[in-house]
């Protein structure tokens, strides 16, 4: 699991092999309609290094443009236009993640994610016993306030430093310039809708099916990204009732905490399952296959935070809830602590990429 | 797969590309079993179609991608002026009035289309775009055609199509290297022309076409139309002649496609391997001369010629799938490209001298012409003097060739006695009816799909 960090020393070969298959797409541009990576390039003739990151990161893997492709294997040319982008984000999550290295190992193993939810976990039972409070409502009675805050308040903070410096490296590296509004309103309109995972007009992306179309990976996409985001705002709105309202947890039904949070943790355990799913049935040499196994991991990990925070919701005021709430927490702490260097970073150089493009086509 | 030898086919069609894969749902809506012989392996099915981008389409007003309106009279015009009257009119004007009504039938059929590609524009009116171009929409029919419970056998080459008086009998192909006989009650010939028959390409042009490029498949043999000449059957089109463009030189042999494609021509010079001129290389917009280039570079010794453009010039046209050439001076340029040094810079030096000052617009004809030259170049002639220099070598590239079966607007093969019974030919194998000579951008795949489908409804009709 270690030892294969050591046999893979840096090069730019993945970004070169990009360069060459994106060259013959831009004599070519058959594939113009399906997504925003070929009017970015056609709208070029030589490519950067830069700019072939910039292409990788837009390109949603949605494998139109590889069962359109008359040059794939076994013609010269060997098209793989998904799999030569994929490894490119994949070699770039490397080289922009803070501190060097962890991303190496997360975006590849799944074993790594798995030991640091077990970690994770054990943590959380630690904390559980060490620092039980003598009183407290709710979770608050197995673990304190001030002691949930003192766990997350790091891993959370942490990650986002981190994050931050990866995406100030990729902004650099692909000629970005100051944000304006416009370009955020439309990066987020194409990122709400999945607007690259459409096909173009052919009605979805060629992920689980072969060279027929389906909507089934954006719809699942769709659930686990609005599920996170929606538990997140769960999260948030629990804080904010929490210090400004002076309202504490536990909350009931009808409360904001659990409106956003049970639907959210729904579509997010369902979505996941059905990623993990459609990664089964997909080809996996039309991705990036060395990250495969880190991939399902992270997905994984995504479905079980929402997953067990589920089932502590419904094992309220049982004997479980302490055990759940160790699983919970110790999934999410697992979670924010890899987010910098898991599959996860993928939603933050997205939407870079999708701002970048969007200053592309406003000028 | 069922055993495809055990069974009459209701019936047997030949090929596996456009006009095939149409020919072959018609005829399943309709309530037959069709078996599709395909002479290449899945990943290369679908002949020069999955090569093509789009087809040209009549409508009389804006219609799904199409803008305006185009109308069967400019239609017929446009045809008319590329075939120089070699052509049937009553057949070209029922696939152009047809035309209109198939494309919203690919559209319910599986197709998707897209607003004309970047660098095409001047078709966003004339021609609608496949989304993900020809090998997409061949995807597209196999599976609508596999839904509907047609059979397909790859890697199964017809060599012989038996026939007793009128009447279709059966085929024999070649499936996984066994020879097969394969009976059927009616016969769909779709397999395109004879191109990349290397050998009858040298018998009916001349050797001089061993060194063409083929730039589409290399299963469109011919085998199935030299069949069915052998029975008799009548042909249509100038057996010598192939549709040949000028392409990238250093393109593979066969199904190089649309990438070996070379816009720059027109703001070059061309010489051949003497490091001479021969013809006026802006006598007009390239997507009106690239066919004439085809030609013009047959005719030249080894059936080569280099295109010599300098730095100026290098960003006015679509990139090239291989990079230039490149020198910083016309020596080293002229060494790298095997030609002969003090004479291409003479070449270069003479036309320099005739070039005359003018304004420069490389998207329109700017009648910046040279003096005193010949051949002269009449448009875009500005003095190649700014290094670096770039070469790109050039070849003739054969689109498609133009001898055919004859059919009526029913796509009936006709034979000695009369038509066949049971014989129906669509696509290339029969556009010599209508395309007797030149090309006219899309009008391969209207051809294709207007008499595939009607071959798929006439076979549905009469076996
Ligand atoms: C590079 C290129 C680009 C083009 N672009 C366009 C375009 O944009 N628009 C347009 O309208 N036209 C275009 N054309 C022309 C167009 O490709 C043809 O007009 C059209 O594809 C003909 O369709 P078809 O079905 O008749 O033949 P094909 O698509 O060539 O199909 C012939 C089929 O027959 C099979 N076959 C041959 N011999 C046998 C045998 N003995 N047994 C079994 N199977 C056999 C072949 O494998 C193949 O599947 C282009 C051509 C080329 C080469
Ligand atoms: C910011 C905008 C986002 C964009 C544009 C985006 C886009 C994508 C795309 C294109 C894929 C599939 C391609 C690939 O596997 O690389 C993907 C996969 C995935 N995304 Fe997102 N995403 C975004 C945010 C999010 C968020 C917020 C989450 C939830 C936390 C999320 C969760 C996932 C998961 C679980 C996968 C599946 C991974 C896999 O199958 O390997 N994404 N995303
Ligand atoms: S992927 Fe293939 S068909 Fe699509 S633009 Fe590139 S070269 Fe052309
Ligand atoms: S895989 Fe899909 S998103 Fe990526 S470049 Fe190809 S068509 Fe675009």
């Amino acid at each position: 699991m270690f030892d294969r960090i050591e046999d893979e020393a840096p090069t730019l070969t993945a970004t070169d092999e990009a360069r060459r298959q994106v060259e013959i797409c831009n004599a070519c541009r058959y594939c113009e309609g399906y997504c925003a990576v070929f009017p970015s390039a056609f709208s070029q003739r030589a490519f950067s290094d830069g700019d072939i990151t910039q292409l990788a990161s837009l390109c949603h893997n949605c494998r139109g443009c590889y069962y359109a492709c008359q040059y794939t294997e076994p013609h010269e040319f060997a098209l793989n236009l998904p799999r030569a982008l994929a490894e490119v984000r994949v070699e770039s999550w490397d080289r922009f993640a803070w501190p060097g290295g962890f991303a190496r190992l997360f975006q590849r193993s799944g074993g790594a994610l798995a030991l640091m939810l077990v970690l994770g976990i054990a943590a959380l039972f630690w904390a559980l016993t060490a620092l039980a409070p003598a009183s407290g409502e709710g979770f608050y009675a197995y673990l304190s306030h001030a002691a949930m805050v003192a766990i997350f308040a790091p891993p959370f903070l942490l990650p986002l430093a981190a994050i931050a410096i990866g995406l100030r490296r990729y902004w650099a590296e692909v000629g970005g310039q100051r944000i304006r509004w416009p370009h955020l309103k439309a990066a987020f309109a194409d990122a709400a809708t999945m607007r690259n995972l459409s096909g173009g007009a052919a009605e979805g992306c060629n992920f689980e099916k072969g060279d027929r179309y389906s909507q089934a990976r954006r719809h699942a996409h769709q659930a686990v990204f609005w599920g996170f985001l929606l538990c997140f705002a769960a999260t948030s709105s629990g804080t904010v009732l929490h210090y400004v309202f002076d309202m504490p947890a536990p909350y009931g039904l009808f409360s904001l905490p659990k409106l956003l949070g049970l639907p959210g943790g729904l579509l997010l355990t369902v979505g996941a399952i059905g990623l993990i799913a459609l990664k089964f049935k997909a080809d996996t040499h039309l991705g990036a296959p060395e990250v495969w196994g880190g991939e399902v991991a992270f997905v994984a990990l995504l479905g079980l935070t929402g997953l067990t925070g589920l089932l502590l919701y419904f094992a309220t005021g049982t004997a479980l809830v302490a055990p759940l709430l160790a699983l919970h927490l110790g999934t999410v702490l697992a979670f924010f602590l890899t987010t910098p260097y898991s599959k996860m970073v993928h939603g933050f150089y997205r939407m870079a990429a999708l701002i970048r493009d969007a200053q592309r086509k406003q000028g | 797969m069922t055993a495809l030898d055990d069974q009459p086919w209701d019936l047997v069609i030949v090929g596996g590309g456009n006009a095939a894969l149409c020919a072959a749902i018609e005829a399943a809506e309709a309530g037959l079993k069709p078996l599709i012989l395909e002479a290449a392996p899945k990943p290369y099915r679908g002949g020069n179609s999955r090569h093509t981008r789009n087809f040209r389409c009549m409508h009389r007003g804006p219609l799904s991608v199409l803008t305006g309106a185009y109308e069967e009279d400019e239609y017929f015009d446009d045809l008319i002026r590329v075939t120089k009257g070699e052509t049937d009119e009553g057949l070209a004007r029922m696939t152009i009035r047809t035309s209109e009504e198939c494309l919203p039938w690919m559209e319910a059929h599986g197709i998707a289309f897209q607003p004309s590609l970047s660098g095409t524009l001047s078709l966003s009116r004339t021609n609608a775009f496949f989304l993900g171009g020809g090998k997409a929409l061949v995807n597209a029919y196999y599976n609508t055609a596999h839904d509907l419970g047609v059979t397909t056998a790859y890697e199964a080459e017809v060599t012989q199509i038996h026939v007793t008086g009128p009447r279709f009998e059966g085929v024999t192909a070649k499936i996984a290297g066994q020879e097969t006989r394969i009976e059927g009650r009616g016969l769909i010939l779709a397999s395109g022309g004879f191109q990349a028959d290397l050998d009858w390409l040298a018998r009916a042009w001349g050797p001089a076409a061993r060194n063409f490029l083929i730039r589409g498949t290399p299963y469109n043999r011919g085998v199935p139309l030299k069949q069915m000449l052998d029975h008799g059957a009548d042909s249509v089109g100038d057996p010598t002649q192939c549709h040949a463009v000028a392409i990238d030189g250093r393109a593979a042999k066969f199904d190089g496609g649309i990438v070996t494609r070379l816009d720059c021509v027109p703001f070059s010079i061309v010489v051949n391997r003497n490091g001479d001129r021969f013809y006026d290389e802006g006598e007009d917009v390239w997507p009106k001369r690239y066919a004439i280039w085809g030609r013009l570079v047959a005719a030249q010794p080894e059936q080569v010629a280099y295109s010599i453009i300098d730095a100026k010039s290098r960003d006015l046209f679509m990139p090239s799938v291989y990079p230039p050439v490149e020198a910083d001076t016309l020596d080293g340029l002229a060494q790298k490209l095997g030609l002969p040094g003090t004479k291409l810079r003479e070449t270069v030096e003479a036309f320099n001298a005739a070039c005359r000052d003018g304004d420069f617009h490389p998207t329109e004809l700017d009648g910046l012409s040279t003096e005193g030259l010949t051949p002269p170049k009449t448009n875009w002639a500005r003095p190649i003097t700014e290094p670096p220099f770039y070469g790109y070598s050039l070849r003739p590239g054969v689109t498609f060739t133009y001898l055919g079966l004859k059919v009526d607007e029913t796509a009936r093969v006709a034979g000695p006695a009369g038509r066949f019974d049971n014989i129906w030919a669509a696509g290339e194998i029969m556009a010599g009816s209508i395309l007797g000579q030149g090309y006219l951008a899309g009008f391969g795949m209207t051809i294709g799909t207007v008499f595939g489908r009607i071959a798929g409804q006439e076979a549905a009709a009469h076996v």
